[in-house]
Parts: structure tokens; C-alpha cells; sequence
């Protein structure tokens, strides 16, 4: 076939045209989920444990639990991992099942804004107790 | 298959391999591939499926996790009345969704990390790590709520 440039990358010169196909930040994402998926084993053992052993307690008890720097430390760090890993996770879903380029940008955003958001909340209440 | 039954059935020659004869010698266009509802659920799908449902699952729980820190970040009445609907039959509810779901991402989890270590992959490895996860989850969830429940 004359006129088909020569290509040393896998991808369409349609596909470079169009500026789509991988923004080489793939594994990054994968990665970054194992990481997080490997911190919160430990992590959500610790936390059962605490959900239970504050079941039904008074606010004291709450107040005095946080007020401990290792359970603060360790609830600061399980909420960014939870968070980090939910909005990763979430974001896979939506890629896969969501087809209409602008809704699907849409919802990765809402979910990333929102896991922001949400983890600020979670941390500023976590320091507020604790500290 | 002779050229004008053929023509009959196929309207387009990459569908030459989809027709094929009934039992009476007929004719016929090879059904296609059934849908979801008509397989058997392997125990294989069955566990990817719930690994992303209940992940997502968690992801909304986590809007209780927040409400509970900021009832807990607040005063003591306003925590208590957290703590009072958590105990609720409501409350006992979600708690139990949650803590089950949680489970199954937990196992399910380690199983997906062993994956990624490049460990069981083969179809007995598989299916044996499924339905181990499906037992320790049922476990996992009974012994945590008897003690849970045990505390309270």
C-alpha cells in the first residue's frame, strides 16, 4: 500500500489522528490500586476490629480512641488509601460501562471530586477528635 | 449445500459459516450465541461480577463512614442520635450489607492480589479460590456478628 506511513508504535494514524488511544498512564492506575490494595488488608482487619470494639459506645470512648496518635495515624492513612482505591476502582467501572464520551468524563470526574471531597471531610473530622 | 438454498439463508458471505441443516435436512440459520440469563453462572463470573458490585457498593458506604465521623466530630447529642440509628433495625441493616460486602472485597481482594502475583490461574486453581472465598466470607461474616453482637 502506497502512502501509509511508516509506524513504529501500535496505533492507527486514525487513532493518532483522533488523539485517542493510551495516555500512557495505565499502569500508573494499576499500580497505584495494588498498593492501596495491599495497605487496606491490614488496614480493614484493624478497622472491623475497631468498628467493633466501639459498637454501641458512648462519645467519651470515641473521643478517647481517636485521641491515641497510633489509631489516629492509622485512621489517617486508611482513609486515603480507602478513598484513593474507590475512586480508582469506581473510575474502571464507569470506563467500562459508560460509552457516551461526555457523560462517561463527566461521571469520572463527579466520582473523582466527590472521593476529594469526601476524604477531606473524613480527615478534618479524624484531626478535629483527635488532636 | 447447493447455491440457491444457500442464497436463501445467507445475505452476506461472512455469514457462510452461520447456516447449517436442521434435523429434517431444512436449511436453517445457526442460532446465535444466548444471552446472560440463558448461561449457567460459572462460579468464575459469578465472583468477578460481585467483586465490582461490591466494591461499588462500598464506595456508597463510605458516605456513612463520613456521616459518622462528622456526627462524632460534633456534639455529644448529635453523636449519640448517630450511634442510636446505627442500632436501629435500619441502622443494623446497613451495618450488616456493609460489613458482608466488605468481607467479600476483603478475601475477594487477596484472591485478585494472588492473581497479580501470577499465582492460580489454571481452571481448578480458580474455581477451588472461588468457592473459598464464598465460604470464608459466610464465615468471616457469622464471626464478626457474634462477637459484634457479643460486645454490644
Amino acid at each position: 500500500m502506497t502512502g501509509t506511513p511508516h509506524t513504529d508504535i501500535l496505533r492507527s494514524p486514525l487513532g493518532r489522528a483522533r488523539g485517542l488511544g493510551s495516555a500512557r498512564a495505565g499502569s500508573h492506575h494499576w499500580w497505584g490500586q495494588r498498593l492501596t490494595a495491599m495497605a487496606l488488608v491490614p488496614l480493614t482487619l484493624w478497622f472491623i476490629f475497631s468498628v467493633i470494639h466501639l459498637s454501641g459506645a458512648s462519645h467519651q470512648i470515641v473521643i478517647d480512641w481517636l485521641s491515641s496518635p497510633f489509631t489516629l495515624a492509622l485512621m489517617l492513612v486508611l482513609i486515603v488509601a480507602t478513598f484513593h482505591h474507590l475512586q480508582l476502582g469506581v473510575q474502571v467501572v464507569i470506563e467500562d460501562y459508560v460509552h457516551d464520551e461526555r457523560t462517561k468524563m463527566g461521571a469520572v470526574l463527579a466520582v473523582k471530586a466527590l472521593s476529594v471531597l469526601l476524604a477531606l471531610i473524613c480527615i478534618v473530622c479524624v484531626l478535629k477528635i483527635g488532636l | 449445500m447447493a447455491p440457491a438454498e444457500l442464497e436463501r439463508c445467507v445475505k452476506d458471505v461472512r455469514e457462510a459459516l452461520m447456516v447449517g441443516r436442521n434435523s429434517e435436512g431444512k436449511p436453517v440459520r445457526r442460532p446465535l450465541s444466548p444471552h446472560l440469563q440463558v448461561y449457567r453462572w460459572p462460579v468464575s463470573m459469578a465472583m468477578s461480577i460481585l467483586h465490582r458490585v461490591t466494591g461499588v457498593a462500598l464506595a456508597i458506604g463510605t458516605l456513612m463512614l463520613t456521616w459518622w465521623l462528622i456526627a462524632a466530630a460534633s456534639s455529644d447529642p448529635v453523636f449519640d442520635q448517630a450511634q442510636w440509628f446505627l442500632g436501629s433495625p435500619i441502622g443494623l441493616l446497613l451495618l450488616f450489607g456493609w460489613s458482608v460486602a466488605l468481607i467479600f472485597h476483603f478475601f475477594s481482594g487477596i484472591r485478585h492480589l494472588v492473581w497479580d502475583a501470577g499465582i492460580g490461574f489454571d481452571a481448578p486453581a480458580y474455581n477451588t479460590s472461588g468457592w473459598a472465598v464464598l465460604i470464608a466470607t459466610a464465615i468471616g461474616s457469622v464471626l464478626i456478628w457474634v462477637i459484634g453482637l457479643a460486645v454490644w
